[in-house]
């Protein structure tokens, strides 16, 4: 045994009279052996249950491609009033992928934002920003009204009675030939400022946008 | 007229009489009668004696209750019983349905309520049973609580019940999709997205229970798998380390009634 060993005693098996044990064990056999079965144990669970969290998961992660649909052709719709169109969110599962988006042309009277002036039609989601109850255009009143839980919105969708958080999220259009057509959805503040969308029931003033991030993959539109 | 006595039967000759049994013979041997009469008996012992499992059973069937327990003390077991209640029926349910988004659902419920036997009774007992269970489970609780039951050593108790409340409730939630008519898919739709509204992390948990930004094809499955496999394996062990809990701590004594005061002890201390 050298000096440099009987300098540095082993608490692990000074004097414990541990049969063959040397001097100078960092750890004892007992010690090791207890920590490699629990340290495969963890790896055969680990093996099994990240996979399986990740395949559970995975789906807040998807990326789901943007899709334009032909909802009508450029007479069918006014200036002034709204006309409901079948639009699909969810191809293949039938009525319950899709929903009803209220589509008008753009009017520069009452269309005074600046960001809408590119576009030629104006598309407003049907689907309340409270929580997601499907709104109705009722024209002699001329206000978006929910049936769930009172939601009423104006001409532009923003909110003038009730519950809701923000003004009617909408779609992006287009024209192509004599078709119009739909894109994907956005939301808008109180103020008609665009973000990317949003599931009802969270607001975009003030710090909401924050408290509220929108799907990683679909920020950047 | 009176009662005459009745007179003992005069005895059988000796040679009719079956001979006493020899010393060491017992009653003789067992018949296949006798076999059958104790075969109960026998496998139960078999078994015990392999598992000890009775001393298990009588420690947790014959326990002292402390005296004014009441009905009021039936309301967990009956909470329970609504649960095995839901189990049963909802795995013969699974046998018929079809968590199909496209129609096949609404499609497999309309046929277990018109067409199967009994399907119409069978999915009565889910669905009005899962009400049942909630108020049981809320009236459970008001009796815990009212009675001071949660005190200790009877936290933790309290702790693994409000966590079965939270999964029934759960399951009251993924349940209510599955018949997949107006009222189940809109009522989801809004419960969804009332989890949205949680901030920071709400976005992230109603895309999880949804299976996407959108309302989708595994929606559906996912919800159901939630509802007949996730949850009811985690209430079922939670249910049964409630009981172990109850039978090793034994339950409390109603608040009205009085610990009885210790005269000797009073005495002896003037």
């Amino acid at each position: 045994m050298s000096d440099k060993h009987s300098k540095h005693k082993s608490k692990y098996t000074a004097d414990r009279m541990i049969p063959g044990a040397f001097e100078g064990e960092t750890v004892t056999r007992r010690r090791f052996m207890t920590g490699s079965a629990h340290t495969a144990g963890a790896i055969a669970a680990g093996a099994f249950t990240l996979p399986a969290l990740g395949f559970a998961i995975g789906p807040i992660f998807k990326k789901t491609p943007h899709t334009w649909q032909t909802v009508g052709v450029a007479s069918q719709f006014s200036e002034d009033n709204y006309m409901p169109v079948v639009v699909t969110l969810t191809p293949g599962i039938g009525e319950a992928g899709t929903s009803t988006a209220y589509v008008r042309k753009f009017n520069p009277k009452i269309d005074t934002d600046a960001a809408d002036r590119d576009s030629k039609y104006i598309a407003i989601s049907s689907r309340c920003a409270h929580l997601g109850c499907p709104v109705r255009w009722v024209d002699a009143a001329e206000r978006f009204i929910c049936p769930c839980h009172g939601g009423v919105y104006d001409l532009l969708g923003r909110r003038v009675g009730g519950p809701p958080v923000r003004p009617l999220d909408r779609f992006y259009t287009r024209v192509e030939g004599e078709n119009v057509q739909i894109g994907p959805r956005f939301s808008v503040n109180s103020e008609l400022h665009r973000f990317s969308p949003r599931d009802p029931g969270e607001p975009l003033d003030g710090i909401g946008q924050y408290l509220y991030p929108s799907r990683p993959t679909e920020r950047k539109l | 007229m009176p009662k005459l006595p009745k007179l003992p039967a005069p005895p059988l000759p000796a040679a009719l009489q079956a001979p006493p049994p020899r010393p060491g013979e017992g009653n003789g041997k067992a018949g296949p009668l006798d076999l059958g009469k104790e075969a109960g008996i026998t496998v139960v012992d078999w078994v015990d004696e392999r598992t000890s499992l009775s001393s298990a059973g009588r420690w947790l069937l014959f326990r002292k209750v402390p005296k004014g327990t009441n009905w009021f003390y039936t309301l967990g077991s009956a909470t329970m019983f609504a649960f095995l209640s839901q189990a049963v029926t909802g795995v013969f349910l699974a046998m018929y349905y079809r968590p199909d988004p496209a129609g096949g659902a609404y499609e497999s419920i309309r046929h277990v309520t018109n067409e199967v036997f009994l399907g119409q009774f069978v999915r009565g007992m889910h669905k009005w049973g899962s009400s049942v269970m909630v108020i049981l489970i809320f009236l459970h609780m008001g009796r815990t609580f009212f009675f001071g039951a949660y005190k200790y050593p009877r936290e933790l108790n309290w702790v693994i019940g409000v966590v079965l409340l939270i999964l029934t409730m759960v399951m009251s939630f993924t349940g209510y999709l599955l018949p997949f008519d107006q009222r189940a898919y809109w009522a989801t739709i809004v419960g969804v997205n009332i989890n949205g509204t949680g901030p920071l992390i709400g976005p992230y948990l109603s895309d999880f229970l949804r299976g996407g930004g959108e309302f989708g094809a595994t929606t559906l499955s996912r919800f159901y798998a939630i509802h007949m496999l996730l949850i009811p394996g985690l209430l079922a062990a939670l249910i049964g380390f409630h009981l172990y809990l109850v039978a090793k701590l034994g339950t409390t004594a109603p608040p009205w009634s009085k610990a009885k005061e210790r005269q000797e002890l009073l005495e002896a201390e003037v």
